[in-house]
């Protein structure tokens, strides 16, 4: 069949099921937008292309399907550079295609050009300039295949405009579907090595102080379950990590919470006087081990990862073994029964420090006095306990994301959507979007900051006007939360370049002028009226302004630098 | 500053990748991204012409050679990475020289060239462009009898290495 490039290539989207773009046309992508017209493809229009890219990866944090963003070359494509990066730190599966001058024009100086496939080498897992109409459809089956596999993560397609111009010769081609990826060098392995499950399985059942240590990658194995189930088997305690938040529900009795920079103490302090941490799609981040020399000393090392270069990355592992999350923990759990759990040491003084840290260190605030802003704790407690146990959240970067961190509760997975590594500012808003298209069931709430919310809130148009019904809570502090925290703790209270200002813009006033109902809570009787009366609107989005506490700061601390073991619980 | 170019830090990769536009830059990008030294790279198609062999040698410690070599391995257009030792590789470097010779120093120059098996490519009066294949090692030792001339150019290719036999 004679078909042209531009139409092969919404073809072949939609032979990989793809149900939603998240795009915005200019000149180079402009012949792929018109077969659009006739796809049952959902393209949804955004306001600025980084508000695309986030919203596809929401919609991959929630659906565990690939998020796919169109957008055109040059400006477009630079910005959409942050979500790819921010995909490529959060192993995020998305596919990205960006238009591209003319191939003739390559290389020119052309408008709107730049090298897009060199700007993006390095935050891509994968990254192809296609020169060839007829290269279309083997190179998006290629994209989606490697953004899937092994360790999921963005793939960009670069595509010149002549080769998907319908009046340009060079567009034209013969459809085809291949029948399979051939990647020569690309074979991810997923089933771990028998001998080192056995003597992973070994190892677990001798250890007296051991812990779970539960990260992102449980999440994008689709093994929480997996995960529980082995917790259950040998009857130790987990951890969750930012990016693994809701792997065991929080409700769970072996669940501790999170670790890390701004964990609960049992949590850090487990990992700290454990002897075998048993790491299961988690990477040994900064701000999870502290200072890296100091960090869980007495602890022996089973690390699981279906990417073989985080084996060893940090910290060397007794045993390391490369694979598939689900698959090497269902086969960890085979070989645990066969040895019988029976002969596992008594740990009973392990789990009674545990709950004892567990009683003496809670996660503690004040409540805030009669006159006083809000605590944003507060206001997070009561949106966590008036909203569906299975509600997705969202959240930027910054204070707001570590108390949703702390103080939701995570029952359920793949219901916690945020941007652990590269810490994108205003990820909350588009994210929530992309979420809420790909789950329209569930309830999506994003939890924002106002520095966050100022960066890409002009995506509420798109919500509004896509009717896409996402709710919006600000915890307004009129600050940048967090770099306040650090100016007062480390830099003297020396607050440089942080105030942002409560009402300047008009939060309630911005939503309204985005299609968006907005409300404005400055009290904590008001609090619970406005998110009940937030979560009966389901025909645009809704936006609250809680004016919270700006001297309220994240505890517990780990200081940059310091070690998990000079955890500082609150002032 | 160690300029030894055959020091034991120096590991050679021997690197199959496609044979396909960008991928010399991302090998090259995994190593400047982590500012790792590339000492000498050569590339070339192999008898398969979708195959290209990219023979690199690199300054690095043992453990961010595996890290690096991990790293490689995840592109998806490299095909095969061997880490090879000095002391595993038959390894060849060619070294084209401009020099220039003193008319009386003619005789004594070309003697010497002989013991190196090194050939004359060209000559005009007294400049000789001169050129030698051999071992790294041969090679810094014959650059540096050639520095012992008026050296007017000199231009080393990257490094090309297979396992040894048996």
């Amino acid at each position: 069949m004679k078909t042209n490039g531009g139409a092969a290539l919404i073809k072949s989207l939609e032979l990989e099921g793809v149900e939603v773009i998240f795009g915005l046309p200019g000149g180079a992508i402009l012949p792929v937008y018109d077969p659009i017209i006739d796809s049952p493809i959902r393209h949804i229009l955004v306001r600025h292309e980084q508000g695309a890219g986030h919203m596809a990866e929401g919609y991959a944090h929630a659906t565990g399907r690939p998020g796919v963003a169109m957008v055109t070359s040059g400006p477009a494509a630079t910005n959409i550079v942050t979500p790819l990066a921010d995909a490529y730190m959060d192993s995020v599966p998305l596919v990205v295609i960006t238009g591209q001058v003319g191939t003739a024009g390559i290389g020119t100086d052309a408008f709107q050009e730049v090298d897009t496939v060199g700007m993006t080498r390095s935050i891509t897992k994968h990254n192809e300039l296609v020169t060839r109409a007829e290269d279309i459809p083997r190179v998006i089956r290629e994209a989606f295949h490697i953004a899937t596999t092994g360790r999921p993560g963005p793939v960009l397609v670069d595509i010149p405009k002549d080769i998907v111009d319908p009046t340009n010769p060079n567009s034209a081609m013969d459809w085809y579907w291949p029948d399979s990826v051939d990647l020569a060098g690309y074979n991810p392995q997923m089933e771990g090595d028998p001998a080192l499950i056995e003597a992973a399985a070994r190892l677990i059942l001798a250890s007296e102080r051991p812990v779970l240590y539960a990260g992102g990658g449980i999440l994008k194995a689709r093994a929480a379950e997996a995960l529980t189930a082995l917790a259950e088997l040998v009857d130790i305690p987990v951890v969750t990590t930012l990016m693994g938040r809701g792997g065991i529900p929080d409700d769970h009795p072996l669940c501790l919470g999170m670790p890390g920079m701004h964990g609960n103490y049992t949590a850090v302090m487990s990992m700290q006087e454990s002897d075998l941490l048993i790491a299961l799609g988690s990477r040994f981040d900064d701000r999870v081990t502290g200072k890296l020399a100091e960090f869980a000393p007495h602890a022996r090392i089973i690390h699981v990862d279906i990417d073989p270069a985080e084996l060893g990355k940090v910290r060397r592992p007794d045993v390391g073994i490369t694979g598939d999350c689900r698959l090497v923990i269902e086969e960890l759990i085979n070989a645990i029964k066969i040895f019988g759990t029976e002969t596992q040491p008594d740990r009973s003084s392990w789990r009674s420090t545990l709950s004892g840290w567990q009683e003496k260190y809670p996660l503690t605030y004040e409540q805030s006095q009669t006159g006083e802003l809000l605590k944003p704790q507060f206001v997070l407690e009561q949106l966590r306990d008036n909203t569906p146990d299975d509600c997705i959240v969202a959240s930027g970067v910054g204070q707001h994301q570590m108390w949703t961190a702390q103080y939701w509760k995570f029952n359920h997975p793949y219901t916690w959507i945020n941007s652990g590594g590269l810490g994108t500012m205003g990820f909350a808003v588009p994210a929530a979007i992309g979420a809420k298209v790909g789950r329209p069931d569930r309830m999506v709430w994003a939890v924002d900051g106002d520095g966050c919310f100022q960066m890409t809130a002009q995506e509420l148009v798109t919500a509004a006007s896509e009717r896409i019904p996402v709710k919006i809570a600000i915890l307004n502090n009129a600050y940048l939360g967090m770099v306040r925290q650090w100016q007062e703790m480390f830099y003297e209270e020396r607050y440089s370049e942080v105030y942002l200002s409560p009402d300047l813009p008009d939060y309630k006033m911005w939503a309204e002028a985005m299609g968006c109902v907005g409300m404005r809570v400055e009290s904590p009787e008001d609090v619970l009226p406005a998110i009940q009366r937030a979560n009966e609107i389901d025909d645009r989005p809704v936006v609250i302004d809680f004016r919270t506490d700006a001297r309220e700061k994240v505890f517990p601390m780990v200081p940059a630098g310091k070690s998990n073991s000079d955890i500082v619980v609150g002032e | 500053m160690n300029t030894n170019p055959t020091e034991v830090r120096h590991h050679i990769l021997s690197v199959l990748v496609e044979n396909k536009p960008g991928v010399l830059a991302r090998v090259s990008g995994l190593f400047a991204r982590r500012a790792y030294n590339i000492y000498s790279l050569a590339v070339a198609p192999t008898n398969d012409p979708s195959v290209s062999r990219i023979s690199i040698v690199v300054d690095v410690e043992s453990a961010p050679l595996e890290q690096i070599t991990k790293q490689l391995d995840k592109l998806i257009n490299v095909l095969v990475i061997e880490e090879l030792a000095p002391a595993d590789a038959v390894q060849r470097e060619l070294l084209i020289a401009t020099v220039s010779v003193t008319t009386s120093g003619h005789d004594a120059f070309r003697s010497t060239l002989g013991t190196f098996s090194a050939q004359v490519l060209q000559e005009s009066g007294d400049s000789f462009i001169v050129s030698l294949e051999d071992t790294p090692e041969r090679l810094d030792v014959f650059a540096s009898f050639l520095g012992s001339h008026h050296l007017a150019a000199i231009e080393r290719t990257g490094r090309v290495a297979l396992p040894r036999l048996g």
